[in-house]
């Protein structure tokens, strides 16, 4: 494939004269002062209004209200990239995917009319989570994308298992990682292009696809389209966008984004699968999610009647699913347990709802905290790690009763 | 070399896109950092970053990132950085 790239500052696309850029309706206070200043709300083509943290890269976080809904909406979806090199759909028209490596037995090389043809379709309903979600809610606050809470999504992905794809090209018995790269790139050459590697159990597994639709409709430009991968239960950081090429390897996967980003102290957070390969005895590559939730209505500084309110939210972990959600009206004196929403599946967010009943008037703090079925909990105070990733801790946001 | 494209509507970018704060440095680190990505990120990544840590990140974009420049011109934008952007005193 052709390696033009649009480095246009798309929220440039969306501004229009010399119109003050719109504010979010609704930002976290915890947000470092200049991520609040320099935010904007701002409609890409095809999606409702995001908020928008960097233009260039594109990086787009969804407004908290949308997850009131177990589904997240391709047009409400958040935008994620390290590097500014997007390729166009224009570009992407002429898109194939090689499958190969020197673990492989052969190269071979599929269109989309073969992944439609020759594969059988299945589906997921998963969670897809930046590893850096809630990274500018850290005290102190560390360098990066300066998510709030809405760098995730869940969506419905359908497609073709990874393990028929390898199938077709033959994994070796000397195989260890299943690397991958996408047509996204970096803007200087000398940068270092963002690939990504999975253990090859993890690439066997039934349920790790390479999506051609999400939520019924192709994947949106910058969400992946035209194949992205989708490894439930695991953060985002190895969900290839544009998913171009597929390599069995026989070695661990050598580059500054596998080795030095997305890194977590060693055994900080619980694993099911490790990926061994990649360990060292510092730290471990970030993979599995922590068991979370968060509170998508009421918003915090709103008023609420005396008559109260209906805290609407979702849950979600690393795979296991989600037992419980408690919620509390008092700043965490007292909890009280949540109504469970329909169950899409252990790898998507649980919705859950509770009534406040009559309140008096002044201040409620709310908080949620979900425990997963494996009885893991929420943590009660952030477990620091330097690139922020994994803040767990519950929510906690006031609104006024009058 | 890849080739690149610029969306038409970019050239007709709002001033309402505030950019990096005048001062000594805020050209060589808008034609530096910012050929690879929006200067917003400095905004971003503001008030909390001490001279060590920005110096860090200086560091990371020529070692990581390739960005070629030499020491005094990244002296030069770690000055502006950490005056700029720096904690409030």
């Amino acid at each position: 494939m052709k390696r033009r790239v649009m480095l246009a500052g798309l929220g440039a696309v969306a501004a229009t004269g010399a119109k003050a850029a719109e504010k979010p309706k609704w930002m976290s206070p915890a947000l470092p002062d200049g991520t609040r200043d320099e935010a904007t709300l701002v409609r890409l083509p095809g999606k409702q209004p995001l908020i928008q943290l960097t233009d260039r890269p594109p990086n787009y976080e969804t407004p908290i209200d949308a997850f009131a809904d177990p589904i997240t909406a391709n047009d409400r979806f958040f935008v994620r990239y390290h590097l500014a090199g997007v390729p166009t759909m224009e570009e992407l028209k002429d898109w194939s995917l090689t499958v190969g490596g020197d673990a492989a037995d052969r190269q071979v090389k599929f269109g989309m009319a073969d992944l439609k043809k020759d594969f059988a379709q299945v589906e997921v309903t998963a969670v897809c989570q930046c590893s850096g979600n809630r990274r500018g809610l850290f005290d102190p606050h560390v360098a990066g994308v300066e998510w709030g809470y809405g760098a995730m999504g869940n969506a419905v992905w359908r497609g073709v298992r990874l393990k028929d794809l390898l199938a077709k090209a033959g994994v070796k018995a000397d195989a260890v990682e299943v690397w991958f790269a996408g047509a996204d790139g970096p803007v200087m050459p000398a940068t270092p292009p963002f690939r990504k590697t999975l253990p090859v159990a993890l690439a066997q597994r039934d349920d790790v696809i390479v999506a051609t639709t999400m939520n019924g409709q192709p994947l949106p430009h910058l969400n992946g389209f035209p194949a992205r991968l989708i490894v439930p239960g695991w953060t985002g950081t190895y969900w290839m966008k544009h998913l171009t090429s597929i390599e069995v390897s026989s070695k661990p996967m050598t580059n500054f984004w596998v080795q030095k980003a997305y890194r977590v102290p060693a055994g900080m957070f619980p694993v099911d699968l490790p990926f061994a390969s990649q360990n060292d005895s510092a730290t471990w590559p970030i993979t599995e999610m922590v068991v979370n939730s968060l509170i998508a209505s009421p918003v915090d500084g709103t008023k609420v009647g005396r008559s109260g309110f209906t805290v609407r939210g979702v849950a979600w972990d690393r795979g296991h699913g989600i037992k419980t959600v408690e919620v509390s009206f008092d700043g965490g004196k007292s909890w009280k347990p949540a109504k469970l929403g329909k169950n899409l599946g252990n790898y998507a967010f649980r919705t859950f709802s509770l009534a406040s009943g009559a309140l008096p008037p002044g201040p409620c703090v709310v908080s949620a905290r979900a425990v997963s079925n494996k009885g893991e909990t929420q943590a009660t105070t952030l477990l620091r790690n330097p690139a922020g990733y994994h803040d767990n801790v519950p929510q906690t946001l006031t609104v006024t009763v009058a | 070399m890849m080739r690149i494209v610029l969306g038409a509507s970019l050239l007709l970018a709002s001033p309402a896109f505030a950019e990096v704060r005048p001062g000594p440095g805020q050209d060589v680190v808008e034609a530096n950092c910012g050929a690879c990505h929006t200067t917003d990120y400095i905004r971003m990544n503001s008030a909390f970053l001490t001279p060590d840590a920005w110096k860090a990140e200086v560091g990371k974009m020529r070692a990581v990132f390739g960005l070629p420049i030499d020491d005094s011109v990244a002296a030069e934008i770690l000055q502006y950085l950490t005056t700029e952007y720096g904690p409030k005193k």
